[in-house]
């Protein structure tokens, strides 16, 4: 077995000097009754020829990651350029383990260092931690951060135009506490319904969750939320799981909110069939020892070097257990320094530059394809890039049609928002070309 | 001097490069992108978008050029420990060594540019290796059904405490209480209070494991479940397993596992056998996932019939020849996670499971078992072992020998460095007086064990010798010790420009 | 090591000043030097109520977190907000400046249950076999 070093001799020395005869003889403290007495039933060992076209015709047989996709729905299609693949393929890298021993993790401590630098910088917050495990247990862990902070006010306002999983995690998350999170309406131009917020608000809220864009595409007016939420004293919580947005997009903490979350796969890790993802996490520094996940500080050594630890750890399970502000342990490392490198790439100019193609590209998409026969926008909201068309027809039927023309022309909107089950959602990112519009269009116009 | 110390270790050996956090890099001007053109108007991007929420200012992110960028992180990828570089001898992360061919695999476009919300029919691959890998994983420690949804193994812990909820409330009584023994792994009572259970703590016997009477006494009718780790936190095998799931059933409790120390016993029996009804898988560790530097992990959860009605949803399905997502799952305790699991997680392990076979995964167990018995055997008589009862894949020892020459166990780990090893896991499990978990894994040979039995035998013996070197290591470090005090009291959790004088 | 003889002492080693219906309480030198440098301290509020032998706090340093338990029940009339900022103050005087909260007694009965200096002193002693 090529991954086994030992040969028949070395476990013959080894045995010996451990006092045995047989290998078997190290399992005597397990009581024979509880032992299996045959093989496991899986299949048998492959060489790695046979291994990898068993694991290429499994990659085959997803026809849909080929075809041209106009899918969004918080999972969006970006392009990550070679280098960060490259980086990250360093065993330096992918085979560390968690930087517990500072001396010999200065690299993975660094990395993740500026990585919640450049998140900070996305979402205007003071402090941001390593990652939690996605956009969705962000905006749970956020909630609970807020009732936390929060100590005498229990509830949680979630609004409706949060992405339906996102809605769906905070609710299994919070399911043990009373009460559970209120929903917040939707108005029919596709946004939260500001009055019902500010009728759903005392001072009993800790908290309320809003996504920027939302889940329909659409911008959602934080300002204004942001001034209806201070006025009742409670936290505004918003999340992001478009992250390229902030090209275009102020920094959610500058308009007021006090915790910002996200989610970062888009960011340098590739779609994987929806996971690993990278939770974004950032807050003021006044919450800071309430937040959960780790944080890499800047200190310096006995030598007055500069270095980077792990830090505020007495916050975290290890040391808190039961009274912990979470119970994460592993979080995705590997994937926030895939973020931080590709966002070095992209710098400054470059983020912004990227946020324009996506919004020129799919206003030029939307103006397009409203212009059909039978099709228009659904809402007037203003958009980043990804927008709600309202179908004459059936939206399930379209959407098969083109997929026999092979694109993924965006998803059926009825299985998240029923009382939109005649609309469909689209996403335009660089990703997208003109051809790929035209077919979509020639597509839904017959 | 040790062969270990005269090679050359953790240092490097001629040009030590430092490097500056990436924004000291930044030029204004400099560009590291390439950018496709748009076929829209970049001109008309902003305009219907309220003034009120553009951007004022752009990022602050850094302007650096490719090749800036490429040395920037090669250099600091230089300054870690990795397994392609040695041995991570931490207890109960089962660092073993990630095969390279699942690293080609994960990167195939197939896999990699799979959109999740993509029509069903258009990802049977992808399905299908999620059914394949929950009926392997299920085969492999005794479970009726597993979920692949959680992200990592305390994750997991979170979904199978939910699901233990889920199953009392059913019955009526949630019931307030779960029993976790004193050696557990600190996420174990974290994940009991975030379900809404009080932690009850069982005191171990003297010889390291669980005694049955002290299960027996904690046990009543308010405790919904004890969590164990089986082999535990001390690598011994909580022997009486059988005995404390009976007391735990017949009491209506369930019986939690948290399968951290599963490589101790692949092939060789299955926590679903001794009465576990849900466990926790770790596929970064029994399953050769790679660290990452801290994730991703994946922390799949299997259960016993009694609990498969919880399973989170969306659960895999196999319907004729093809497979679905089922989401008609309404006594499902809910969604953990957005989508369905970190997929890329799992293509890995499934990977590694379908090459080696259920052979080749027995073998691995039991080289793991004999790596640490081999250490355990050298070491025993310069390190005080507390516990006399068999180890399987881990082994840990006390600092009872140090104490009497004023070396603790941090000045051991840190002298190791020096040394060129990674130290083992300190101060854990909180049992054992200033712990020293050494678990090597089967992907360390005997060579590598015998260098690292030579370090640690140096450093007792220069604990009786020369005590100051091991209070002042590392010395051959890039950094020396960071001050945490300042790090925690003082925080700089991001980077800022230098003042200006 | 520092034991005040005016204090009075609980097994946790807190400390409590008495002055009237008002009690302030922090932790004693030798919870502070058991624990090393302290990074961060939790408070609760103002006019929360405490109960004796109940946690009110937590103290942590690097490695370790530690609760504080109450030595009386009663309502908290004052927290010490520097602290908040600056808890290395209670590993610098922990009896003076590094005070932690001030409780209005409910029943001062519970007095009688705490330590006096000297039967502190040898309880510590015991404690540090």
């Amino acid at each position: 077995m090529r991954y086994i070093p030992h040969t028949q001799d070395e476990v013959g020395q080894m045995l010996k000097a451990v006092g045995f005869e047989k290998i078997d003889a190290l399992f005597t403290g397990i009581p024979s009754k509880l032992k299996l007495n045959r093989q496991l039933d899986l299949p048998a060992a492959l060489d790695e020829e046979s291994l990898a076209r068993l694991l290429y015709d499994l990659a085959a047989d997803n026809p849909a990651a080929g075809m041209a996709s106009f899918i969004g729905a918080g999972a969006y299609a970006h392009h990550v350029p070679a280098a960060v693949d490259q980086l990250l393929q360093r065993g330096e890298f992918f085979t560390a383990y968690t930087p517990y021993q500072p001396e010999v993790s200065q690299g993975t401590l660094q990395a993740i260092f500026e990585y919640q630098s450049m998140i900070a910088e996305l979402f205007g917050c003071q402090v941001v931690n390593a990652s939690m495990y996605d956009g969705a247990t962000a905006a749970a862990e956020a909630l609970l951060m807020a009732r936390r902070i929060m100590r005498k006010r229990p509830k949680t306002l979630v609004a409706r135009s949060n992405h339906p999983e996102v809605r769906a995690v905070c609710e299994t998350y919070l399911s043990e506490l009373e009460p559970r999170p209120e929903e917040i309406p939707m108005t029919n131009e596709g946004v939260c319904d500001l009055d019902a917020l500010e009728a759903m608000l005392s001072d009993e809220v800790a908290a309320v969750l809003v996504q920027q864009p939302n889940a329909l595409g659409c911008l959602e007016d934080l300002p204004r939320i942001a001034d209806i939420v201070r006025r009742a004293s409670a936290l505004l919580v918003v999340e992001v799981l478009e992250p390229f947005s902030l090209g275009l997009l102020e920094a959610p903490a500058k308009l007021g909110a006090d915790i910002v979350c996200g989610e970062g796969m888009s960011l340098g890790s590739g779609l994987n069939f929806g996971g690993p993802g990278l939770g974004l996490f950032g807050c003021s520094m006044k919450h800071a020892w309430q937040m959960p996940g780790r944080l890499v500080g800047e200190t310096t050594d006995d030598r007055g070097r500069r270095g980077y630890v792990l830090t505020m750890s007495s916050r975290e399970q290890h040391i808190r257990r039961a009274r912990a502000t979470s119970n994460i342990c592993s979080n995705e490392g590997l994937c926030a320094l895939a973020a931080a490198i590709h966002l070095s790439l992209l710098g400054k100019r470059g983020f912004v530059k990227l946020a324009e193609i996506n919004a020129a590209n799919a206003r030029a998409a939307c103006d397009r394809l409203s212009s059909l026969p039978g099709v228009t926008r659904a809402f007037e909201t203003p958009f980043f890039n990804e927008f709600t068309l309202r179908l004459s027809g059936d939206p399930e039927a379209a959407l098969s049609r083109l997929e026999s023309r092979g694109i993924l022309g965006g998803i059926a909107l009825g299985r998240f928002y029923p009382e939109f089950d005649d609309c469909i959602l689209v996403c335009v990112t660089e990703l997208n070309s003109a051809s790929q519009l035209e077919d979509l269009a020639s597509g839904l116009e017959s | 001097m040790s062969a270990a110390k005269e090679r050359q270790s953790s240092g490097t050996s001629g040009l030590a490069y430092t490097e500056p956090p990436i924004f000291e890099r930044s030029l204004a001007g400099r560009e590291g992108y390439s950018l496709p053109p748009s076929f829209g108007d970049l001109e008309a991007a902003r305009q219907d978008i309220p003034a009120a929420l553009l951007r004022k200012e752009p990022a602050e992110l850094p302007e650096v050029d490719e090749p800036t960028v490429v040395r920037h992180f090669t250099r600091l990828s230089t300054w870690n420990h990795g397994i392609d570089l040695g041995m991570y001898p931490l207890g109960s992360c089962t660092m073993k060594y990630n095969p390279r061919f699942a690293e080609a695999a994960a990167r195939l476009d197939g896999f990699r540019r799979l959109h999740p919300y993509a029509p069903q029919e258009l990802c049977q691959g992808a399905l299908r290796l999620m059914w394949e890998l929950a009926d392997y994983l299920s085969e492999i420690a005794g479970f009726a059904r597993v979920t692949l949804q959680p992200a990592a193994g305390a994750h997991g812990e979170l979904t199978g405490m939910r699901m233990v909820r889920a199953y009392h409330k059913a019955k009526g009584n949630p019931r307030r209480k779960v029993l976790v023994p004193d050696t557990a792994h600190g996420t174990n009572p974290a994940s009991s209070k975030l379900s809404g259970y009080k932690v009850v703590e069982v005191k171990s016997g003297p010889e390291g494991i669980l005694l049955p009477e002290a299960v027996a006494g904690a046990m009543d009718q308010d405790v919904a479940a004890i969590m164990i780790t089986n082999p535990n936190t001390l690598g011994l095998f909580e022997e009486a397993v059988a005995e404390i799931a009976e007391i735990v059933h017949a009491g209506g409790g369930l019986l939690y596992c948290d399968g951290a120390n599963l490589n101790s016993m692949l092939g060789i029996a299955r926590p679903g056998d001794m009465g576990v009804d849900v466990l926790q898988f770790n596929l970064h560790k029994t399953f050769a996932t790679p660290h990452g530097g801290g994730g991703p992990g994946s922390g799949p959860v299997g259960v016993a019939e009694k609990l498969v009605p919880y399973l989170p949803v969306p659960l895999v399905e196999k319907r004729g020849e093809s497979f679905v997502l089922d989401y008609e799952r309404p006594e499902s305790i809910g969604r953990m996670k957005e989508f369905y699991g970190n997929f890329a997680v799992m293509l890995r392990a499934y990977a590694y499971i379908r090459e080696l076979g259920a052979a080749g995964l027995k073998q691995a167990c039991q080289m793991a078992v004999l790596n640490a018995n081999y250490v355990r055997a050298r070491l025993e008589g310069h390190y005080h072992l507390p516990y006399s009862k068999r180890s399987l894949h881990e082994v840990v020892f006390s600092d009872k020998k140090l104490e009497q020459f004023g070396v603790t166990t941090l000045d051991v780990a840190k002298r190791l460095l020096d040394h060129g090893f990674h130290p083992p896991t300190i101060y854990f499990p909180l049992v054992v007086h200033g712990a020293l978990m050494i678990e090597p894994t089967e992907s360390e040979s005997k060579d590598t064990l015998d260098e690292f039995i030579a370090a640690l035998l140096a450093i007792a013996a220069e604990a009786r010798e020369d005590p100051e070197a091991l209070k002042t290591a590392p010395h051959r470090t890039i950094v020396g010790r960071l001050d945490e005090v300042k790090a925690a009291r003082e925080p700089v959790l991001t980077w800022k420009p230098k003042q200006q004088p | 090591m520092n034991i005040p003889s005016e204090l009075k002492y609980t097994r946790d080693h807190e400390w409590a000043r008495v002055e009237d219906k008002v009690v302030t309480v922090g932790i004693s030198d030798y919870a502070q030097e058991e624990l090393g440098d302290i990074v961060n301290v939790e408070l609760p509020d103002e006019d929360d109520e405490v109960h004796k032998s109940e946690a009110f706090g937590a103290v942590e340093s690097v490695k370790a977190s530690s609760e504080m338990f109450a030595p009386v029940s009663g309502k908290v009339l004052e927290i010490n907000e520097p602290l908040l900022n600056a808890p290395e103050m209670i590993n610098e005087d922990p009896y003076d400046e590094g005070w932690m909260i001030k409780i209005e007694m409910s029943d001062p009965s519970e007095l009688d249950d705490l330590m006096d200096a000297g039967a502190y002193e040898k309880y510590v002693k015991e404690e540090s076999k």
